[in-house]
């Protein structure tokens, strides 16, 4: 903040506060930084291998921990879609796959990728490796809870996976849940399988909740001297607004779960109708189940935002190193990312456009969908804005990057088609819609945990990956993605139902069963394509080349730890202080063309960097 | 507005200094807790639970189609043959705020370094809060002896059962958990482990007065979620 500097101005008589021996400053009074208001942390080393690698209190290893068994549940995902397209593409060869069995697969691979991969993904794995790193913190704040986070999560995974297993098998009512579907007979999993994924569910709120608190206090209270809000990486901005917003979603999810279970377990009609059942009236009366649709959106739509906002934080970041330029914007992209999280809250009616709604109300929810879209392109064109006229690198990180882009616009478009009333009606339950999530919160996403993973990999295991390979694995992700995802915006076009096992002798099938080969086809390969990044780390792992310090001359403070990869305690002897953001690439004048956040106004003064 | 100082900071005053105080590096909320500030964030999320619970409550009630029971007929106590409405309930919040006055003494005695009252204190809050949910179990089995389930009863809407048994239920075992808090806590402050600096056994971190200010928002906000689901069940 320039107001910070005015202040720390004020400060000269002080001046004699500066030696804090980490700068060895020739001019001390512009580079003044406030003293330490809180003392070190106290923290707990590990003795034994469990208290080490299990039962571990680093943030970093939670991360780590969070990262594999996310990974872990997403390669179950994926391979249940292998599945799904199989039996799109190519019924013939699916002949052991039931009507029944299709219906869980799509609900599993839903819930799954959306609530414990990408979000477990970002939030667990990236927010705890990066934020104590990125804002100058030895650790989290409350290790102890955050260890017991990630075991809750751990829980809620071995719970969802054992409704596999489960008599019923897992629940195939969609991800949505809707009742009174779910819970009744004749709905795959009925029985114990919904009955695991909501317990599961549960458990996921409980062990996020506890980790969310540890990332938001984290941020807003244990940085380091000099960090002020305004010089945080748009990562870390990205993560926090995404707990934020989990911390206020998750409580809907977290209630609709119980209220279901009780439906289910105790047969009380929260949000059960009279329901006829061949000419018998069941015992279920009264509840609404508009209600749980109401309750699941209110958490659903920020959960897409749980998902990008992240994504958006990390994808500025690897933009700005990998073109060696500024971001475009700074301010203007943190309240983007705030507006966005805001207003991701008065949205949420926009998925329930076809449940029959009184027409004002599907207005008002038109309307706040589409001004979501004014911040999101403000984001859209500083990214573009930063690229221009940068040294930009054109790597493996970078090339997920643009990849990010170009789909997010894409998936950006569809969603603005989707948010209008009326043209979202004949669009509703439609291929249209797989095609437009799947691009803006499925692959875009998915490009930047790529991009990062890339980025961040030296500093977790300290070599580099194989560049060629990394090279090869974006350029089938990308085509492929693309080869799945954009005919299916023409199927929606034509009318070609979602979650429909098989189309029959519908009138457009002819067209269609080509288009479902090609897309299955597609599929398979881009799914096989993701093990080549297995492999790249597995090889690597072993015979990799190992990497400098700060092999990318990034600014941020995560790259600049005692040892690579950190230790517990991540700073060695002292924390680093903060004089400057982490975006001052290409400074005229400068020696290097980058000047890390730790540098200390006097030693660039020559220079035209500016104050930030 | 005088300047205020905290912890070697300087707040400004006014909306510019609001703005650069917040904004300013280290800390957000200037010379507050780590774990209060926690605390607060999670009573936020916590509360964002109730209001699902009660929203939901509103919704299901205003929308069924068999009249909802008289609630001041099925709340009520009979004293020597006559019936007493909200008597039990009366009692029962009684019970609750005063726990929230011992709690607030308690933090008080806690910052005063004085160690004996302000455990007695905390052991007040805690038999105030056993005995808060000893008369809900009262209540429950009142009720269900009289033939309300969570599926059905025989006063009118069946949701009447199932949103008081799962409201009131997730609000006592809210009280519950501060309640073997408030317990584990007597012990401490009784064995004196913030002045000898002893590490906890699962956290091994060093304690102090602090953490009765915590706990003590968690009771506080139980109480006030209390008479939300007082004014909402028995009032309305």
């Amino acid at each position: 903040m320039s107001d910070e500097y005015d202040n720390n101005k004020s400060y000269k008589a002080q001046s004699s506060e500066v030696m804090d021996g980490s700068t060895g400053s020739i001019n001390p009074d512009i580079d003044y930084v406030r003293p330490a208001e809180v003392g070190e942390q106290d923290l707990y080393h590990g003795h034994s291998f469990i208290e080490k690698w299990v039962f571990c209190q680093d943030a970093k290893v939670i991360g780590v921990q969070y990262f594999l068994t996310a990974v872990f549940t997403g390669i179950v995902g994926l391979i249940l879609s292998w599945l799904m397209r199989l039996q799109l593409g190519f019924p013939e060869l699916a002949g052991f796959m039931t009507a029944e069995h299709y219906y869980q697969f799509v609900t599993m691979h839903g819930m799954i990728m959306v609530v414990y991969f990408l979000t477990a993904l970002f939030l667990g794995g990236f927010g705890n490796y990066l934020i104590p790193l990125m804002v100058g913190a030895r650790d989290m704040v409350f290790p102890y809870v955050n260890m017991l986070s990630f075991w809750m999560f751990f829980v809620a995974v071995a719970v969802l996976m054992a409704s596999f297993f489960v008599p019923g098998g897992p629940t195939g009512a969609g991800w949505t849940l809707y009742p009174p579907q779910t819970i009744l007979e004749g709905t795959p999993g009925s029985g114990m399988g919904i009955l695991l994924m909501l317990i599961s569910l549960s458990l996921f709120v409980i062990g996020f909740t506890m980790g969310g608190l540890n990332y938001m206090i984290t941020i807003l209270q244990a940085r380091t001297r000099g960090m002020t809000l305004m010089r945080m990486p748009l990562t870390v901005w990205g993560i926090f607004t995404a707990t934020v917003l989990a911390m206020l979603a998750f409580p809907a999810l977290l209630v609709s779960a119980i209220m279901m279970t009780l439906d289910k377990v105790l047969q009380t009609s929260f949000f059960m109708p009279t329901i006829l059942k061949a000419g018998e009236v069941l015992e279920y009366g009264g509840g609404s189940p508009i209600l749980f649709q109401h309750l699941f959106w209110f958490f659903g739509h920020p959960e897409v935002y749980i998902v990008a906002l992240p994504a958006f934080g990390i994808v500025s970041d690897l933009i700005s190193v990998h073109a060696r330029k500024n971001i475009f914007g700074y301010r203007m992209m943190v309240w983007a990312i705030v507006g966005i999280g805001g207003l991701s809250f008065f949205v949420w009616a926009h998925h329930m456009y076809v449940s029959g709604m009184n027409p004002w109300f599907g207005f008002f929810f038109a309307t706040t969908t589409l001004i979501i879209a004014v911040p999101t392109a403000m984001k859209v064109y500083n990214w573009i804005l930063t690229l221009w006229r940068g040294n930009i690198r054109i790597n493996t990180v970078m090339l997920w990057c643009l990849g990010f882009i170009v789909t997010f616009v894409n998936g950006g478009i569809t969603g603005i088609f989707l948010g209008n009333v009326s043209v979202d009606v004949p669009l509703s339950d439609t291929y249209f819609v797989i095609a437009h999530f799947h691009m803006v919160m499925g692959i875009a996403p998915l490009m930047v945990i790529m991009g990062a993973v890339y980025h961040w990999f030296p500093l977790v295991a300290g070599k580099m990956l194989h560049e060629g390979l990394g090279k090869w694995h974006f350029w089938i992700t990308f085509l492929g993605a693309y080869s799945i995802y954009f005919p299916m915006h023409y199927l929606g076009f034509i009318g070609v139902p979602r979650r429909y096992f098989e189309m029959y002798d519908s009138p457009y099938m002819t067209s269609a069963v080509g288009m479902n080969e090609f897309i299955s086809i597609a599929a398979f390969i881009v799914g096989a394509a993701q093990f080549i990044l297995v492999f790249n780390i597995i090889k690597t792992l072993k015979t990799g080349k190992k990497a400098e310090q700060n092999p990318w001359k990034a600014n941020s403070l995560e790259w600049y730890t005692s040892t690579v990869p950190p230790e517990h305690g991540n700073f060695g002897e002292r924390l680093p202080v903060v004089h400057r953001w982490p975006y001052d690439f290409s400074v005229p004048g400068a020696k290097d063309d980058f000047i890390p956040q730790t540098t200390a106004p006097s030693e660039v003064i020559h220079t035209e960097v500016e104050k930030t | 507005m005088s300047e205020q100082k905290i912890d070697g900071f300087e707040l400004k005053p006014g909306f510019k200094g609001m703005a650069s105080d917040t904004g300013s590096d280290q800390t957000m909320f200037k010379g507050v807790h780590w774990g209060k500030a926690m605390m607060w964030i999670f009573l936020l999320s916590d509360t964002f639970v109730f209001s699902c619970f009660l929203i939901s409550y509103m919704k299901g009630r205003g929308s069924t189609i068999v009249d909802w029971p008289n609630t001041s007929e099925v709340f009520s106590l009979y004293v020597g043959g006559v019936p007493v409405p909200l008597l039990l309930i009366a009692i029962m919040t009684f019970v609750l705020i005063t726990s929230s006055g011992t709690m607030a003494l308690a933090v008080k005695y806690g910052y005063e370094k004085n160690r004996k009252m302000c455990g007695w204190l905390i052991l007040a809050t805690a038999v105030g809060g056993l005995t808060f949910v000893g008369m809900q179990v009262f209540e429950w089995s009142k009720l269900i002896h009289e033939g309300v389930r969570p599926w059905g009863n025989p006063f009118g809407a069946s949701q009447f059962g199932s949103f008081f048994f799962m409201i009131t239920g997730f609000h006592g075992f809210h009280v519950s958990i501060g309640v073997i808090f408030l317990f584990i806590y007597t012990y401490k402050v009784f064995a004196g482990h913030y002045e000898s600096k002893k590490r906890g056994w699962f956290t091994k971190m060093k304690g102090d007065y602090v953490e009765i200010e915590i706990l003590g928002l968690y009771w506080h906000f139980v109480d006030l979620v209390w008479v939300f689901i007082f004014a909402f069940f028995y009032l309305w």
